[in-house]
């Protein structure tokens, strides 16, 4: 036994495990002790609950699972028979089928902490990117999951979106008919899309494994923008965040609970109650409300292709953030421009949402494509030059100085270049 | 959690063994006990059977078609139901048998129906290890007591669906079910 390091608990049964396979030692460290920044606000508790909704989209995807056909002639009725006959069954729905826009809200609103504190910023790339690599995740899965309860919406939906790679030229019709296993969404479609369904969470929690690593070996970010520069500057993460997410996520419950109980399908599409039909388009295709603004940006452009690689521009443009923003300031606090134009920003991608609700016409498309240029502004124009312009405010010396006052040097020193962690 | 506790010159306070921190992290927890079942039990529940499945849980039986003497098999609750018109041979024999002589002692009125005796219906799932005896049919072997025989292991059963011969330990049960007429019966 000369190599192990000999563990130190208590009880004799954990000390045992945990000196073969230190977990125990793990999660002390990574969530019992480690040193958070005390001056977080309610903003920092997003991350954690999406944790808490992945694990419960896992645990209500797994047990409709045992009752869903993923087959085109039965798999309306089973949704229907969970509903109807399976105990609990329209609980177990209705939570998977809300869960999935809270997670959604939940994450970005996650995304906008870190676009106003400027979390994406060095030493945090990486993790910034990954979360990327999360959020397409999450729409792909989204996506469908949305096909499987066969309606109406669910089949023109999947016909819409699987097309748009026939954009591309050569390929493109290729890749469609791949994606189809044929010459329409039709079973094989489906089957496959169950499949890659209960597939990717699992590769989700793999990715998110390494997003929470990623966060902490740099640390996390904090409101002020600034490092902690030592122990005055941070809690151990048990009890203190432990305590204030368990607070959030009352209230994030309570929400999703108001959405459960009392307005179920107010965020879904009446077309969906109606069994797919290859032969009739609805009067209206829209995607989910999370996807709406991705959605718009696909329209706003008149050519095919332009608008397929636009839409998913929009999001991978978000990869190289990092880099478009050449300010020396992380947090907003301390950018008086920018703090207000990342509202202009919100207000576009709103508007975006609203724009992909309606059909592309009469004063809608001008707007979608304000909007839509204005969305892409931001990150190409605004971002790269505001910061030539911009005098930010003078950053705090540390996170407690402002609090506990004094120290040997005057307050209000002028912003620094930014500090390595 | 440790405290750290001054240590002045002046007599200190004792601080009680319980603090309503402890009373605060006892609540706390309980509380997410309460919730985490309260969020299992819907999940658990779930694999219960549906009411589609409890829906299927009575059949009805026309017995016209079975003279005397036959043994049909109806399907009920995904089991197999043994619906046998004795003779009056084989009704008085299942009769007169002395309890004492029976590996699971169970009087045959208490197997039928008052005025119905003629009619003996079981569940045709052996008590053993639960194959389906043999008995039903005429080219059947129905064993030494004239009711049925399970082929897996030797176990015989009587013209009530009593065990006589192991190593079954039970007799054939009885399922619930009620004559509608005399010659229909709902099961369950």
């Amino acid at each position: 036994m000369a190599g192990i390091q000999q563990s130190t608990f208590r009880n004799p049964v954990i000390n045992w495990i945990d000196t073969r396979l230190p977990l125990f030692t793990m999660m002390q460290k990574e969530y019992g002790e480690f040193p958070t920044p005390k001056n977080f606000n309610y903003l920092w508790n997003f991350g954690a609950l999406s944790m808490v909704i992945l694990v419960i989209m896992i645990a209500t995807g797994i047990f409709l699972a045992m009752n869903y056909q993923p087959n085109i002639s039965m798999a309306f009725d089973s949704v229907q028979r969970i509903m109807r006959d399976v105990n609990y069954g329209w609980l177990i729905r209705y939570a998977h089928q809300n869960g999935a826009s809270m997670f959604f809200i939940v994450v970005y609103i996650h995304i906008f902490r870190g676009l106003y504190y400027g979390s994406y910023k060095s030493p945090r790339e990486l993790l910034w990117m990954l979360g990327v690599v999360i959020l397409l995740i999450m729409m792909a899965t989204a996506f469908m999951g949305y096909v499987l309860p066969w309606g109406q919406m669910s089949y023109w939906g999947a016909t819409v979106i699987t097309n748009l790679f026939s954009a591309f030229p050569i390929v493109g019709q290729p890749i469609v008919t791949w994606l189809w296993g044929g010459f329409s969404v039709d079973n094989p479609t489906l089957n496959r899309f169950f499949s890659l369904h209960y597939l990717l969470p699992f590769v989700l929690i793999g990715i998110v494994f390494l997003h929470v690593a990623a966060l902490h070996i740099v640390g996390s970010n904090n409101p002020l923008g600034i490092d902690p520069k030592g122990p005055q500057d941070t809690l151990p993460f048990h009890p203190y965040y432990t305590v204030k997410d368990s607070v959030g996520l009352c209230v994030c419950l309570l929400v999703f609970a108001a959405l459960i109980f009392f307005a179920p399908n107010l965020l879904g599409d009446p077309n969906n109650f109606i069994p797919a039909n290859p032969l009739l388009t609805p009067s209206d295709i829209v995607p989910e409300w999370y996807l709406l603004p991705y959605y718009a940006i696909l329209r706003a452009v008149p050519n095919k292709l332009g608008g397929v690689c636009l839409m998913f521009g929009s999001i991978l443009i978000l990869f190289v953030l990092p880099w478009l923003d050449t300010s020396k300031v992380r947090s907003a606090r301390f950018r008086p421009i920018y703090r207000q134009l990342i509202w202009v920003w919100v207000l576009s991608f709103f508007v975006l949402g609203l724009v992909g609700a309606h059909k592309p016409l009469g004063w809608w498309v001008l707007t979608g494509r304000i909007a839509t240029l204005y969305y892409f502004a931001h990150f190409l124009i605004v971002l790269p030059l505001l910061p030539r312009f911009e005098k930010t405010l003078p950053v705090p010396e540390s996170i407690s100085q402002p609090v506990l006052g004094g120290g040997r040097l005057p307050r209000g020193v002028p912003a620094r270049s930014m500090e390595n962690a | 959690m440790a405290r750290t506790t001054a240590v002045p010159a002046k007599p200190v306070v004792e601080l009680p063994d319980v603090t309503k921190r402890d009373f605060l992290q006892l609540v706390a927890l309980a509380g997410a006990a309460v919730g985490t079942g309260a969020i299992a039990w819907p999940l658990i529940d779930s694999m219960n059977p549906s009411q589609d499945v409890l829906a299927l849980s009575s059949i009805e039986v026309d017995l016209t078609p079975v003279v005397v003497g036959q043994g049909i098999t109806v399907m009920w609750q995904g089991k197999p139901i043994f619906v046998r018109h004795r003779t009056a041979t084989e009704t008085k024999s299942a009769q007169d048998v002395q309890l004492s002589q029976l590996i699971d002692p169970q009087a045959d009125s208490a197997r039928v129906k008052a005025g119905h005796d003629e009619w003996i219906i079981v569940v045709g799932i052996c008590t053993h290890l639960g194959c389906v005896p043999l008995g039903n049919k005429p080219s059947d072997p129905r064993g030494d007591w004239g009711g049925w025989f399970c082929p897996c292991h030797g176990s015989q059963y009587d013209t009530s669906g009593r065990v006589r011969h192991g190593p079954a330990p039970a007799n054939l049960p009885v399922p619930p079910y009620a004559f509608e007429t005399d010659s229909k019966i709902k099961i369950g």
